[in-house]
């Protein structure tokens, strides 16, 4: 049986380094691969509290199906944004986008 | 014994692909890693006794999210993501590193000094049955209303998406 310590530190070390690629990375799709190491992450931790601290419930595993449907959507919608960026700016660094500092 | 074996592999695949994904200067690669880390986590999820879950884990995100991608890398432009190099400025790198360093450091010590209680928990996994009835059932502990949320939600993400990425028309 792995204790259930293993999980979250895996799930800690992916987070954390999905933050520092959102930290270091300039490219748009760059840094939505990032926040999707982040969101996998608190993935593997809701499964694991939902299934070695409270077997019985199912509330952590419906929360990450919840959250791989919430996240397919939000990467969808973040890819056509990042192309329709790319169309005006014909740039794909956030730095190009300096209409949206004002 | 076995199940600490599968998870050590899985664990190593896990980190290794991502640590590769945020430091690869490619960003083809970096989708191409970020697809192994995706499949390390529905092992993970295998490993749990959620064969759903992993199998939904595998559609959905290994299949749809990293083909969205890759689409879209090969989409943007040839000259600047099709075999690009990403510089990253020494001086951000340290930062960012430190940061997370940080942040790590600090969770790890508070979840390794919490004492959890873990149960045992048999080999079974949990009936299909049972999952679907609580996915669109509408008693206490049943799912419906978050379920019906999705759905409207991916519509909404649809229509925004097509609204956002359509071509403006000439004046």
């Amino acid at each position: 049986m792995i204790p259930i310590e293993c999980y979250f530190v895996l799930s800690a070390l992916l987070f954390f380094i999905g933050v520092y690629g959102f930290v270091t990375r300039r490219n748009l799709i760059a840094m939505l691969i990032s926040v999707e190491l982040v969101l996998n992450a608190v993935d593997i931790n809701f499964a694991a509290i939902n299934r070695l601290l409270y077997p019985d419930g199912m509330e952590g595993m419906f929360m990450t199906l919840f959250v791989i449907g919430v996240a397919a959507a939000e990467s969808a919608v973040a890819i056509a944004i990042i192309i329709n960026v790319y169309r005006n700016f014909r740039s794909d660094s956030v730095d190009s986008i300096k209409n949206m500092k004002w | 014994m076995g199940n600490m074996i599968m998870f050590t592999i899985l664990a190593a695949v896990i980190v290794i692909s991502a640590l590769l994904c945020v430091t690869t200067k490619r960003i083809m690669r970096a989708a191409t890693y970020m697809l192994f880390v995706l499949l390390g986590v529905s092992g993970i999820y295998f490993l749990l006794d959620y064969t759903f879950l992993g199998a939904a884990q595998i559609a959905v995100y290994a299949g749809g999210v990293t083909m969205i991608l890759v689409f879209a890398i090969q989409l943007v432009s040839k000259r600047s993501l099709q075999g690009m190099e990403e510089r990253v400025k020494a001086s951000k790198m340290i930062t960012g590193a430190l940061a997370a360093l940080a942040g790590l450091v600090v969770v790890s010590l508070i979840l390794l000094k919490t004492g959890f209680i873990t149960q045992e928990i048999s080999n079974t996994e949990l009936p299909m049955k049972e999952i679907g009835m609580s996915l669109v059932g509408s008693g206490k502990y049943q799912y419906v209303l978050p379920f019906e949320f999705i759905s409207v939600f991916l519509l909404a993400c649809i229509i925004g998406g097509l609204v956002i990425a359509r071509k403006e028309e000439k004046q």
